[in-house]
């Protein structure tokens, strides 16, 4: 099981993930980007957009990570395959937003789409975070820890461990990190919330979110 | 480099009742605005397909061809046409009537429109969002390629031989691919041979220099023609006299604009310290006084050698005075001074297109 985070996944190669993957980067992970698609029919794309990232297939990104971020459509969900993410740490950072996506029956209902993305992965410690924040926002307004206009990021999921170990790399990105705890506190930071697409530091986060605990300021 | 403006044909807004003008007025007061655009000397005026009451602009090509008999040499496009939802057999004909009125002035850029009023308005599905885009794009080449058509597809009757008239006097029209940033729109218009228009309408800028950087190494490996390898950007921005007062007085209708998008896609609206950090600098905001504005398009040009900007300055329900003015200021203050400076420093080669 992992302990650390060394290599980040992504699923998805459109302005999301090409904004996380230099992000990550960035922040000195090793990188892979995968759509449907074959490798190497992005990897020109990959090395203009995200120069040090690798292209690899869907498999692959969902293996051999030790953190897999769902950057694709939310619509196209089912296109993953579960027996990939068995015990995997997903992040998942796709939103529903009916007005340009359509009306999709299985996200109309109180959930947070996270938690039909857990149900569809059922061994998968899904992670519901990087979902409130503009594509290129995460890149334009990270900061290092402890600077006092630090922006916080939240994260939901029903797995402690994965939790901690997202919130590290949070953390690395340049957010300081807010467990919300269990998946289903995903739905107070989904859109129509003031957390979707609002900015705030952690005590205002706290503020909105409740006293959970800083599992942040505990990962390496 | 050429310079032009945008527009989705906003209404106006009474200031004392605050009571939305209609939709007839917004119509004239478009037409107004390209008349003067093309006066003042700029190159392009593009109307954005929208069907909402706040921004009626659903005829585009209408309103381009009364255009068309009122202006000399001002380009006359659509930005962007949402192909998705039409008949592409019925966009090339209009367009290319526009073409004949204004003697080859005529273009269009097509895209799927970031709202989707117009899917339940013409009966289509939002489910089929990215087939129906490729298959109308198909659709729409192949008429512009030829003035015979072979083709069939999924979601119409197929064209056996069809004739489809009138024809441009150059044989075809310009067509652009319009796209917000999607890595794959710009690998996809080199491989169809396509110029690009990049909606740039938040963030930073020069983000989007990587995006072009893909587009022409793409179309370089397909050996497209230089000809056709062109980038341009379509930005909101807005310019006033003074520079602090013209971004006082625009905040409030960008805010306006984003409160409404917020409201339906669930987002907060961006505060006034996000709209400066966006409306100076190299930010997508191009708001402010001529020197200012013309200094960021050039500087903007130096990362990404676009060979055109056009802006969107009547968002929210700007006064139409003050969308006049602010043509006029682009026309007559900030086009001389981005030409004098490209001419004194041209951009490197390398990212000059034009």
């Amino acid at each position: 099981m992992t302990s650390t985070i060394s290599t980040v996944g992504i699923l998805g190669a459109g302005r999301v993930g090409m904004a996380l993957a230099r992000q990550a980067l960035k922040a000195g992970y090793d990188v892979k980007i995968a759509t449907a698609k074959p490798p190497t029919e992005i990897a020109l794309m990959v090395d203009l957009l995200a120069p040090g990232a690798t292209s690899v297939s869907a498999d692959t990104a969902a293996r051999d990570s030790d953190v897999v971020i769902l950057a694709l459509p939310l619509g196209k969900y089912r296109t993953l395959h579960p027996e990939n993410f068995a015990g995997q740490i997903v992040i998942d950072a796709m939103n529903y937003w009916a007005p340009t996506d359509g009306t999709i029956a299985e996200f109309e209902d109180e959930a947070s789409s996270s938690e039909v993305v857990q149900r569809f992965l059922p061994d998968a410690r899904v992670v519901r975070s990087l979902s409130h924040i503009g594509y290129h926002e995460l890149e334009e307004q990270a900061l290092p820890p402890g600077d006092p206009e630090r922006q916080a990021l939240a994260l939901a999921g029903n797995d402690a461990e994965a939790r901690r170990l997202v919130a590290g790399f949070i953390d690395r990105l340049g957010y300081d990190p807010f467990d919300a705890g269990e998946l289903a506190a995903a739905r107070n930071f989904d859109g129509g919330t003031p957390i979707f697409g609002g900015r705030m530091r952690l005590d205002e986060m706290r503020r909105l979110l409740g006293e959970a605990p800083l599992v942040g300021e505990a990962a390496e | 480099m050429e310079l032009g403006i945008y527009s989705f044909g906003d209404v106006q807004r009474d200031p004392a009742t605050r009571k939305l003008g209609s939709t007839a007025e917004a119509t004239r007061n478009l037409l107004e605005a390209i008349k003067l655009a093309d006066e003042v000397g700029l190159d392009y005026f593009g109307i954005g397909e929208h069907h909402t009451y706040e921004m009626p602009a659903s005829a585009a090509p209408v309103i381009l061809a009364a255009a068309a008999s009122v202006t000399k040499t001002i380009r006359l496009g659509s930005a962007v046409s949402v192909i998705s939802t039409d008949d592409p057999v019925r966009i090339f004909q209009q367009f290319a009537t526009v073409s004949a009125l204004s003697n080859g002035r005529a273009e269009i850029t097509a895209g799927r429109g970031s709202s989707t009023e117009s899917f339940p308005l013409f009966g289509y599905s939002l489910n089929d969002y990215d087939e129906l885009y490729a298959e109308k794009l198909d659709l729409l080449l192949a008429v512009n390629a030829a003035e015979r058509v072979t083709w069939s597809g999924k979601f119409r009757p197929a064209l056996d031989d069809a004739l489809v008239v009138p024809r441009p006097d150059s044989g075809s029209l310009p067509i652009w691919l319009g796209t917000g940033g999607n890595p794959q729109s710009s690998v996809r218009a080199a491989l169809l041979g396509l110029p690009i228009s990049y909606a740039i309408i938040g963030g930073q800028a020069a983000r989007f220099a990587p995006l072009a950087e893909l587009y022409r190494r793409a179309a370089q490996q397909v050996q497209l023609p230089g000809a056709s390898v062109k980038v341009s950007v379509a930005s909101p921005g807005f310019v006033g006299d003074d520079a602090k007062a013209a971004k006082d007085m625009w905040y409030g209708h960008w805010y306006e604009i984003m409160a409404t998008v917020g409201k339906i896609r669930g987002f907060v609206p961006p505060s006034r310290a996000h709209f400066e950090h966006e409306a100076n600098g190299g930010g997508a905001l191009f708001v402010g006084g001529p020197e200012e504005i013309a200094e960021r398009i050039v500087a903007l040009h130096r990362s990404l050698g676009h060979m055109r900007q056009f802006f969107q300055m009547d968002v929210g329900q700007v006064p139409q005075k003050d969308f006049l003015h602010a043509i006029e200021l682009l026309g007559t203050r900030v086009k001389p001074l981005v030409d004098a400076e490209l001419a004194a420093n041209p951009s490197k080669p390398e990212v000059g297109n034009d």
